[in-house]
């Protein structure tokens, strides 16, 4: 049994026909851990005996005679800015290096209940912010199709462990397209959840009314199965909705796949665009229609974006003084504990962010800033309300570049920010969006972003599905 | 451009602490992202309403019933805590009487 060959169905079976164990899957995959984090460095901290304690769980369970769980056996891995009780969860900061989690995220206790097992907390950008997994306060992880290249970001780690084979799926969570884009660059699928549709209790806020936790797997089947597992109303997250699943009678030939000009334009790499625009035509030889249509608020989505989350993030990283947890300085009064706590505990793109948005947020620059920024959310969300009323879904690049060099973007921040111009308006206006591998330049990955209405992850599924066998 | 001043006022208010040489960096840097959220000028949204979540949703509220936490996650807290007496947690004075 190679790890690399398995799915969560492969896992359910074989653990019934008896083939294999769970603890010699957690075994395999501890494995393969240390076989490719010297090049990858895909984790902060690796949790072998969580994991193999959930595979004897499972182990006991299915010797009993039990009915295997929707994940059982399955090796997971977390991003680094879920709580996962009793594990270090340092969200990439220096604040929280020696931070352990008091308890799990609703999102960790319900992959502990459906059997699935932990094998460690995945690297990100510090508190989730940028597209490289660069700014992690710990060094950078590595493409694991080009150890010179990045693996996206922000759930870089989370991404380079399934890519590699060190996990089967993991989760990650999505501001601004910190699921997607690295899904892209790793050559996986990544979906990023309708806003509410997953809880967001014990994960570490970055922008509230953009963030949600979303799954990352080799196959469209895996992350829906975690995305089942994974989604649902939480009394802890008032903002969390029960969402129904759908069961859509979906014939491709009855698919109407919007095309925006907009995620199009100038800026998106030639070998990029050809991947993705050959990737659409195979729908389009399968019988599916295709609508060009416009998203004319497109090109406002990018500043709006970074308004909403830096305001939004200025505010949630409040939190860390050094008073309750985390990096604690001395200092003669309160405010010197705050101000050396947090000069030494967060990095510079972390700061630059808490600026922006104390800056936006402050009196005589709010109604400038953030509430315009609001509106045009409004806006955003109406271009797609009109798209919807023609199409079905909504296919582009999920990157307008490449997977890029390790240092090629660190010197510019403005030019890592551009990296998210086709995903933020999927967060923005709280839509599902999923990354599809849709090729390689070379072996460069590239990802089909696909949009659907909110809480149409069904759609989403079935596309797909439909993709892998076209 | 925003100007040091400003800079260092905003770091302040947000309690940062900022090295003098990181000072002209960070103003560098500010002044070239506001100025790329200058383009929201250009549209028109007078008459739009602000979202503020994509899900409507009002007043989601729950019975005011307290719910007992675990022990051990309890313990746990105490322990992350910087400083503590008696399980406690210590904390500079707030206000202080010169």
């Amino acid at each position: 049994m190679s790890i690399q060959e398995l799915s969560i169905e492969k896992i359910r079976e074989g653990l019934l026909k008896k083939e294999f164990s769970a603890t010699e899957i957690a075994d395999a995959a501890l494995k393969e851990i240390e076989q490719w984090e010297p090049s990858i460095r895909a984790f902060l901290t690796i949790t072998p005996e969580l994991a193999r304690q959930q595979a004897k769980a499972v182990d006991e369970n299915i010797a009993k005679g039990q009915n295997p769980p929707l994940l059982a056996g399955v090796p997971c891995s977390v991003k680094d800015a879920i709580l996962v009780e009793g594990v270090r969860c340092t969200a990439g900061s220096r604040m929280l290096e020696n931070f352990v989690a008091p308890y799990d995220a609703t999102v960790i206790k319900k992959i502990k209940g459906a059997g699935g097992m932990i094998v460690g907390k995945t690297n990100i950008d510090e508190f989730g912010m940028g597209a490289s997994t660069e700014n992690s306060a710990f060094g950078p992880t590595r493409n694991p199709w080009d150890s010179e290249r990045v693996p996206g970001g922000s759930s870089g780690g989370s991404a380079a462990s399934v890519a590699a084979g060190e996990s089967i799926v993991s989760l990650g969570e999505d501001t601004g397209g910190s699921i997607r884009q690295p899904a892209s660059f790793c050559g996986i699928v990544g979906l990023k959840p309708t806003y509410g549709a997953v809880s967001r209790a014990g994960v570490i806020a970055l922008a509230s009314s953009l963030d949600q936790v979303g799954p990352f797997a080799k196959t469209v089947a895996d992350a829906e199965i975690l995305f089942q597992v994974i989604a649902g109303k939480d009394p802890a997250d008032s903002t969390s909705v029960e969402s129904e699943i759908q069961n859509s009678k979906f014939e491709i030939r009855n698919l109407r796949i919007g095309v925006p000009s907009e995620y199009f334009g100038e800026g998106l790499d030639p070998k990029v665009e050809e991947l993705t625009r050959g990737t659409i035509q195979k729908f389009q030889a399968a019988g599916a229609k295709i609508v060009e249509l416009t998203l004319p608020h497109t090109k406002y989505a990018l500043a709006a974006y970074y308004v909403i989350n830096t305001s939004e993030a200025s505010a949630n990283l409040a939190r860390y003084d050094g008073i309750r947890y985390g990096l604690s300085k001395d200092a003669d009064d309160i405010l010197g504990a705050y101000l050396s706590s947090r000069g030494e505990g967060l990095g510079a793109e972390v700061k630059r962010r808490i600026m922006l948005g104390t800056y936006a947020l402050s009196a005589g620059y709010y109604d400038a800033y953030y509430l315009k920024a609001q509106k045009i959310r409004t806006l955003l969300k109406q271009d797609f309300e009109t798209a919807f009323q023609a199409v079905d879904v909504i296919m582009g690049p999920v990157s307008p570049i490449l997977p890029f060099a390790l240092g090629e973007k660190t010197n510019d921040p403005l030019a890592m920010y551009l990296a998210d111009v086709y995903t933020v308006p999927v967060n923005m206006t709280g839509l599902p969006g999923i990354s599809l591998p849709a090729g390689k330049v070379g072996n460069l990955p590239v990802g089909l972003q696909v949009i659907a209405p909110a809480f149409r992850e069904d759609l989403l599924f079935r596309v797909g599905k439909t993709l892998e066998n076209l | 451009m925003i100007s040091k001043e400003q800079v260092k006022h905003i770091a302040k208010l947000a309690r940062l602490q900022l090295k003098e040489e990181e000072v002209a960096r960070y103003q560098q840097d500010l002044s070239q992202i506001l100025d790329y959220f200058g383009i929201l000028r250009e549209v028109n949204t007078k008459d739009v309403e602000p979202m503020t979540h994509s899900v409507k949703l009002e007043s989601v509220s729950r019975e005011d019933i307290p719910a007992r936490e675990r022990p051990e996650v309890i313990q746990r807290l105490i322990q992350l805590f910087p400083a503590a007496k008696e399980g406690f947690l210590k904390v500079k004075a707030i206000f202080s009487f010169k």
